[in-house]
């Protein structure tokens, strides 16, 4: 479980005369957040399983700009856009994999009409083409074994691009008994997150969505809730927590359990 | 050819002149809008108006209302060729006119016609019952209140009106003996004369209703039955997660950050007036976000599935559609009335749309999805918002504070940006 993980910046790797095949996009959650951080950890002992030559921006890395621009605020996003464009062309990096769905989501879409153009996966899809080149294993379904999961989409990894398969596809790799919230998929409903929310109070209404979301989670008696998102992680804890229910149930990064389950 | 005939000819011509005049002022508001190409992708459009309107594809994650709708919607096209014979017949004063060339196939036609008519009528009673008794959800919010409730239960009466008509004056045709009207046939008076005076009154009922009705249709949200074929042609092609660019922004951000940008060379001469960021009103809007206003029908699809509205927000994307319409119409009457450039002083935001709905958005997509003819209410609440931010700099103190901290620290927390890479040494 403490294997030491080694990461590389795009600078050393450069000053070393190399080149990453992938950038890694670790994002301001991923960063800063201490829940956060562990995916990030937990994604970087997969890369390092499994031979994947990457490398990560460190200090070089900026906010991508999503919040400002679910806020409102298009002089701001534009202006981290084109910083962050300046650093990635500058480096010529052509793939990057992300460790949130909002950072995936401006990156992927966003950036091209800024002169930013990569291909940009999502960490889950990196996963999924990890364990279909074989390069990741998990032997008996590791300690998730036959346990309850429910997955919690994401909405900007599902609506908004689509991506429903390669996380439940990862996730079946578990062993796992996985089952379906009444809203999920295209249906899915949001953690409460997103469109800058997470900075903010919400609105005044008569619930909180992530108790809402939280609800659809505990009607399939879950062990374990599942996301791909650092925002929709925070959300459906803090869920958890209203509900007293933090003993039972744990919520976790499909990057952390392939990574347990693995025993990295 | 008789006095009736002419009559006909003249209300038929009627009807059609004033249609026209409503659909193209309808596409005049639409044109209040601001530009945007959407003529890319042609064979794409084709295909997802066919597959979303044409189709109803994202109809089928609600069945029952799907089938219902299905019945009414099939019912709608395809009554419609009998339109035609209705229209001949009372031009040229002809009964069934189609009948002598067709035969047996006639027969056939018909029949399935009358299927189909009692099968629209009987839907439509299921909505009436739906909206009214069983008072689903998505069918009793606020803004539904008033002239929308009203509406909606007009264009469903008048519906279950014509086709019993339709069926009506099947039954007391002497020579009529179709699947369904044969079963109302008895319940008529018998008598030749009476009978043929049931009949007469059936067809100018069933026709001046249908007449009626499309010219109800410009002020209706049944309006969808159209607009819903341009209004997925015309639809975003995109990941939805994709906001769209701002053009005007780059420009400028292009010359703070250009090193070698002369700020003192003069700009290219901007095209026509300069323009607001975001949107404050309408016209700020594009004539995609308008079209999309006309051919909402008001399902609820967006607000129910909106997790705002769902845990008691104000928010509502049905209403922003319905705000939107309401304020083309305004507006787009008032300058018709005073001059193209006159301007009432009341806006979109503010006078219809509260700052507090739009702040309540998550900006995930739900709306978005759930609509079945891919209105985007998304795009105006992210215009309504770059209007507060950009032009006003209201907005809430929390996202004040974001923003510093994304300019200051490169992050939307108050870390500095020296300690970004620091969990890489935490393990």
């Amino acid at each position: 479980m403490s294997n030491p993980i080694t990461v590389k910046t795009m600078s050393q790797m450069l000053a070393e005369g190399e080149t990453p095949d992938i950038l890694f996009w670790v994002g301001c959650a991923g960063s800063f957040d201490d829940r956060a951080k562990k995916i990030t950890k937990a994604i970087v002992k997969i890369l390092n399983h499994c031979n994947v030559k990457f490398a990560v921006l460190g200090t070089e890395e900026a906010c991508t700009g999503d919040p400002a621009k679910r806020a409102g605020n298009e002089f701001l996003f534009q202006m981290q856009a084109m910083m962050n464009i300046q650093v990635l062309n500058g480096y010529e990096v052509k793939k990057i994999v992300t460790g949130c769905p909002h950072c995936f989501n401006t990156l992927k879409n966003e950036y091209p009409e800024l002169g930013g153009n990569y291909e940009v996966i999502h960490h889950t899809q990196l996963l999924e083409q990890l364990f279909k080149e074989g390069k990741i294993q998990i032997k008996g379904g590791g300690e998730f074994k036959g346990k309850r999961i429910t997955f919690h989409d994401p909405c900007y990894l599902g609506r908004a691009n689509d991506v429903y398969e390669a996380p439940r596809e990862v996730l079946q790799k578990l062993d796992a008994e996985l089952v379906e919230m009444k809203r999920c998929k295209t249906k899915g409903l949001c953690c409460g997150a997103g469109g800058a929310q997470m900075f903010k109070e919400a609105e005044h209404g008569n619930k909180e969505i992530n108790v809402e979301r939280t609800e659809d989670a505990l009607e399939t008696k879950p062990q374990v809730i599942a996301t791909g998102c650092p925002f929709c992680n925070t959300m459906m804890t803090d869920g958890v927590k209203n509900f007293n229910k933090e003993n039972d149930i744990r919520v976790m990064d499909i990057a952390e359990m392939i990574a347990q389950a693995a025993d990295l | 050819m008789g006095i009736s005939n002419i009559i006909f000819a003249l209300i038929l011509i009627g009807a059609s002149v004033l249609f026209t005049i409503n659909v193209r002022k309808i596409i005049a508001n639409i044109r209040l809008g601001r530009d945007v190409n959407r003529s890319d992708k042609r064979s794409e459009r084709w295909k997802t108006m066919i597959r979303v309107a044409l189709g109803q594809s994202k109809m089928r994650t609600r069945p029952f209302a799907a089938i219902l709708h299905l019945f009414v919607y099939a019912g709608f096209i395809l009554i419609n060729i009998e339109m035609l014979e209705i229209v001949i017949d009372g031009v040229v004063g002809s009964h069934r006119i189609f009948q002598p060339f067709l035969g047996n196939f006639y027969y056939f036609i018909i029949n399935f016609f009358e299927i189909l008519a009692a099968l629209v009528a009987i839907s439509c009673i299921i909505f009436l019952i739906r909206r009214n008794f069983k008072k689903v959800a998505r069918f009793q919010g606020p803004d539904l209140k008033g002239w929308a409730y009203t509406d909606a239960n007009l264009i469903l009466i008048t519906e279950v009106l014509l086709m019993s008509a339709l069926l009506i004056m099947n039954a007391a045709d002497p020579h009529g003996g179709f699947v369904i009207s044969k079963h109302i046939a008895p319940m008529l008076p018998q008598n030749a004369e009476t009978l043929h005076g049931v009949e007469q009154v059936a067809w100018w009922f069933h026709i001046i209703g249908v007449l009626a009705f499309l010219n109800y249709l410009p002020y209706s949200k049944h309006l969808h039955i159209i607009w819903a074929f341009p209004n997925t042609f015309f639809s975003n092609l995109n990941p939805k997660g994709k906001f769209n660019n701002m053009e005007s922004v780059t420009r400028e951000v292009k010359l703070m950050m250009d090193p070698t940008a002369d700020p003192y060379a003069a700009q290219p001469a901007a095209e026509g007036a300069p323009q607001r960021f975001g949107a404050k009103d309408v016209t700020d809007l594009t004539w995609i976000n308008l079209m999309n206003a006309y051919t909402c029908t008001e399902c609820g699809r967006c607000t129910s599935s909106c997790p705002a509205n769902i845990t008691g927000k104000k928010l509502s994307p049905r209403k922003i559609m319905m705000d939107v319409r309401d304020r083309v119409e305004e507006l787009a009457a008032a300058k018709r009335k005073n001059g193209a450039d006159f301007h009432d002083g009341k806006f979109l935001i503010g006078d219809y749309i509260s700052e507090e709905e739009i702040w309540a958005c998550t900006s995930c997509n739900a709306c978005v999805q759930e609509c079945p003819v891919n209105i985007d209410p998304l795009a105006i609440i992210i215009d309504l918002r770059r209007y507060l931010v950009m032009e006003e700099s209201k907005l809430p103190a929390e996202l004040a504070g974001m923003a510093t901290n994304i300019e200051n620290n490169q992050a939307p927390w108050q870390f500095s940006p020296a300690d970004r890479f620091n969990w890489a040494k935490e393990a």
